[in-house]
């Protein structure tokens, strides 16, 4: 097979010198917007400066070790993206510390440890990405769980009208973070297993082939018990996320485009029926139609958030010289509003491109991935990253209606954060093993039966 | 399955392209309207928390920004020693408002002003902060302290009125100060509690200490409207300031049984006499009927001409207008619409009453226009612009007005008049040894009944300028209430006179 041969012949090159390279430049992002909050407010070079920039660059050279060593072929792009994202993000809550006299930034410094140290755990404890399609159930049974705990009296809290977080003594911890990865797997495992039967067992109605029950039940459960406990939550970003997740993957897995018809059409039926009713999604839409309307009621935020785009311009005011602080939930929800107004559109475009960069990056990862599992999972995440990326950030530009999300690695929260850095540790191992060049057959060429046994990589037993 | 994944990168692809474009336009094209916004206290507090340029008098700030450790981190003070005396003028700074010049120049001292460009790229380049640029006033500091101090000495805590002192020649300000005035730093405060109960209750105060009386309270000028009787007189060609004029005890009007009298002057009771003696004793009589003879068409036409019915001050916002009655309605029941003045009428503007009514700028006005042979120049605050570092960048050109507000000859003949009424007459009080003062009382009756007879006490003005050849001082006394005198105290000459003399003593001293 000469075609096949040089195909084999390929090798993805590991290329951690290039992402050493970039990392550099990634903490030269995240150190000197440190520094220069620092030098915008206080007029001198932050006193912590050694220390927190020694603590950042441990973090990154950790994780870069541990990519160089579990994971060499793994992408060279999506750390350094991601590291970058993480300084400057620690940067401007360091910032709105400053103005509004709190400690986040120390806090976040904390859980980004934990998300590093769960990053390396995660490529260390994974060699494979194929070890998650084991817990195809699992997973799905864990994420409801964690969904319905923030539900139970005593644990969860009600914070903006969203019951999306228990508390546990100090720490309160928002598990629908940990439960998009989950679902990804849940619904990554069970469709790659079923897709067959679902693409080609069924009945014609209208133009979509639809699946038999059996085929299509469990996962259908699966995706309307999580919606539903999210409506119920009052939890419309991430309602909007899963059912866009379940979408893509589901389009994916079957390369049916006619889903995306039904999709589209329930989502809007699905709106339609939310606006009617529910009060809060009516609020939302009214506020994103004219948030003028109530500018100093139910649109404060958003026309705050609007007026400290508009203050900063093409280039921004600088740090120190704005007032982000106006902007309440300035350090999560809305903080791109606070890089926008002090870094200004060309800042904002940044981050907007590195956003674009980590999904294209995961995409990549799905498209030369060897396996289905492998290609689902980097396609959810990836569909997970880029639809959170456009309901928050078109939330608090205008674009769309309203609904509370995180942004990625920029927004102050635990468990957005630490869940993050366990996405890119998957994103890597599936880059990994799709990068990675098929084991050296050559000593086995003379049995063509022993070669076909072999070149199904072993999965080491756990 | 990577034809789906290629789909799903173009869908991705196509919701960061909306991200990207729907930031453009909200930083971009929508920036400039959302930071015009007027709710937008994000752009107010960000001129608040900046360096403000100095508003000066002479060498001396009377507001200045100091640093302060709170969020705002600059607060706007006006040195105590002169902040009741030219509040008026500065005006007050608060979180998104600011009145007088404050609000006047407030481009160029908050450093956003187009004269302040290369400052602002000059400091942007060295990494500096941009600071404002600093104003200065046209105000002489003697002469706005004698003003103040004189109205203040004058009128008791209870009392009310105003001072305004021209430069003629360019029509600079030389004192604008109004009775009862405030503490600006009380407003500016930024505990925003105390600065709010402390407009509160200036706002509540019947005193009403927040007006700018110069500028914006207008009443009738009584007697010191002679002066644009006489100068339409003599214009008019029928009179000079040698000849003749009637005069009389009573002076009944065409088409009125109504008569006008002189309070009891006995230097009026002739039928004929000198026109200085009309002007130095102030008879009615003989105003009243000038009024008459020259017709209300040109009676309103030297009155505009002086700038009545019109507003001139650029620097101030507020400035009302003074009167002279363009017509008066006529009732519905006699078939609508308006008419001219009736002679009555016209008789009564020629000795500042009917409708007539003047702001003390605009008095002063009149004056500063006949000291300066003629010639109205219209009136200023701000002398110059600086930079921060107290480089010129603008010298305000005096502006004519009116280069013919009356002619040369007139001014001579009115100042001649004036001279003597200072010299001889009524407006003695305000006489300056070696130095010829011209000058002119008024005691505007107010309401149907005289003070005496248990009416409200009259307003007192008086205007004035010296030296009457070569004037360099201009100056117009309102006295709106002074309780704490009795009803014959109140008169132009008794109680204006001695604050028109500190005033241009003030201005000729140096």
């Amino acid at each position: 097979m000469p075609t096949n041969s040089a195909l084999m012949g390929f090798v993805h090159r590991r290329r951690r010198g290039a992402e050493l390279f970039l990392l550099v430049l990634a903490l030269i992002v995240g150190i000197g917007a440190y520094a220069a909050v620092g030098l915008g407010v206080d007029g001198e070079v932050p006193a912590n400066l050694i220390g927190y920039g020694g603590w950042l660059t441990l973090l990154v050279v950790a994780a870069h070790v541990a990519v160089r060593i579990v994971a060499p072929y793994a992408d060279p792009v999506l750390l350094p993206v991601v590291a970058a994202l993480n300084g400057l993000g620690l940067a401007v809550i360091h910032r709105v510390d400053l103005a509004k006299d709190t400690g986040l930034a120390s806090q976040q410094l904390t859980w980004m440890t934990l998300g590093v140290a769960l990053f390396v755990g995660t490529l260390i404890a994974l060699p494979d990405h194929r070890l998650l399609a084991r817990f195809t159930y699992t997973s799905g049974l864990a994420a409801l769980v964690l969904l319905i705990l923030p539900m139970i009296p005593g644990l969860g809290t009600s914070i903006n009208g969203a019951k999306i977080w228990i508390s546990l003594g100090p720490f309160s911890f928002q598990p629908g973070e940990i439960a998009k990865l989950l679902l990804v797997v849940t619904f990554a495992g069970y469709l790659v297993v079923h897709r067959d039967a679902l693409a080609l067992a069924g009945r014609r109605v209208v133009f979509v082939d639809l699946p038999r029950g059996r085929d299509l039940g469990p996962v259908l459960m699966m995706w309307v018990v999580s919606l539903g406990i999210l409506v119920l939550q009052r939890d419309l970003g991430s309602s909007l996320l899963f059912f866009g997740l379940f979408l893509v993957m589901l389009y994916v897995a079957t390369e049916r485009p006619g889903w995306l018809v039904v999709g589209a059409l329930l989502f809007f039926g699905g709106a339609a029926t939310a606006y009617r009713l529910f009060s809060h999604v009516q609020s939302r839409v009214d506020i994103w139609l004219d948030p003028f309307a109530d500018a100093d009621g139910k649109g404060f935020q958003l026309v705050q958030a609007l007026y400290g785009f508009a203050w900063g311009g093409l280039v921004g005011r600088g740090f120190g010289e704005g007032m982000p602080q106006r902007v309440p939930y300035v350090e999560s929800d809305f903080i791109l509003a606070a890089i926008g107004e002090e870094l200004g559109l060309t800042a904002v475009m940044a981050v907007l491109l590195l956003y674009g960069l980590v999904v294209e990056r995961a995409l990549r990862a799905a498209l030369i991935s060897r396996d289905g599992f492998g290609k689902l999972v980097a396609t959810g995440l990836a569909a997970v990253f880029a639809l959170q990326v456009f309901v928050v950030i078109g939330g608090v530009t205008r674009l769309i209606p309203l609904t509370g999300l995180t942004t990625p690695f920029l927004s102050y929260g635990g468990s957005s954060l630490v869940a993050n850095w366990v996405i890119i540790a998957i994103l890597l191992r599936i880059s990994d093993q799709a990068r990675r060049p098929l084991p050296d057959l050559a000593p086995d060429a003379e049995d063509p039966d022993e070669q076909a046994t072999q070149i199904v990589k072993v999965v080491p037993e756990r | 399955m990577n034809k789906p994944i290629r789909a799903v990168s173009i869908f991705c692809m196509f919701l960061f392209l909306a991200l990207m474009a729907n930031v453009t336009y909200v930083q971009f094209v929508k920036s400039g309207s959302y930071n015009k916004d007027p709710r937008n206290a994000r752009v107010a507090e960000a001129s608040y928390s900046r360096e403000r340029g100095q508003i000066m008098v002479g060498d001396e700030p009377v507001a200045t920004s100091k640093p302060v450790d709170d969020r705002y981190k600059y607060l706007r003070v006006y040195p105590p020693a002169g902040a009741r005396m030219f509040a008026p003028v500065t005006g007050y700074l608060q979180l998104g408002s600011q009145t007088g010049i404050e609000r006047s120049q407030n481009a160029v001292l908050t450093g956003s002003d187009p004269q302040l460009f290369v400052t602002r790229l000059v400091d942007l380049l060295k990494g500096e902060t941009a600071q404002g640029g600093n104003v200065v006033l046209t105000l002489d500091a003697a002469a706005q302290k004698a003003a103040f101090e004189g109205l203040r000495d004058t009128l008791g805590p209870e009392g009310e009125g105003s001072v305004v002192a021209i430069e003629p020649k360019t029509g600079k300000v030389l004192a604008m100060a109004s009775y009862p005035s405030y503490d600006p730093n009380e407003l500016a405060s930024h505990d925003p509690a105390a600065a709010s109960q402390a407009y509160k209750s200036l706002d509540a105060d019947e005193q009403e200490p927040l007006l700018n009386r110069a500028i914006r309270t207008r009443l009738f000028p009584g007697s010191t409207f002679k002066l644009v009787t006489a100068a339409a007189a003599i214009e008019s060609g029928k009179y000079h300031a040698g000849d003749q004029v009637p005069a009389g005890t009573t002076y009944q009007p065409p088409g009125t049984s109504h008569e006008i009298g002189n309070d009891g002057r006995g230097q009026c009771s002739p039928a004929k006499i000198e026109f200085a003696t009309a002007m130095e004793w102030s008879c009615n009589t003989t105003f009243a009927h000038l009024a008459v003879d020259v017709g209300p068409e040109k009676m309103r036409a030297q009155a505009e001409a002086f700038g009545f019915n019109n507003t001139s001050l650029l620097d101030l916002q507020g400035q009302v207008a003074s009167v002279y009655p363009t017509s008066v309605d006529v009732p519905d029941s006699e078939g609508g619409g308006t008419r001219e003045l009736s002679l009555a009428e016209t008789a009564q503007t020629g000795i500042g009453q009917n409708t007539v009514q003047s702001t003390p700028l605009q008095m002063a006005m009149v004056t500063a226009a006949i000291a300066n042979q003629g010639t109205l120049m219209r009136p200023y605050l701000v002398d110059k612009v600086q930079t921060a570092g107290f480089n010129v960048l603008r010298t305000t050109e005096p502006e004519t007005l009116n280069e013919h507000a009356v002619s040369a000859q007139t001014a001579g003949e009115l100042t001649d008049l004036l001279v003597s009424t200072v010299a001889d007459g009524t407006a003695s009080p305000a006489a300056i040894d070696g130095v010829d003062v011209a000058g002119k009382t008024g005691t505007a009756q107010r309401g149907d009944s005289l003070c005496s007879a248990g009416g409200k006490p009259p307003y007192a003005w008086f205007v004035s300028f010296a030296p009457a050849q070569d004037a360099q001082v201009a100056v117009a006394v309102m006295i709106e209430e002074a309780p704490d005198r009795a009803c014959g105290e109140i008169a132009g000459g008794q109680l204006g006179g001695p604050i028109a003399k500190a005033v241009m003593e003030a201005v000729l001293k140096k």
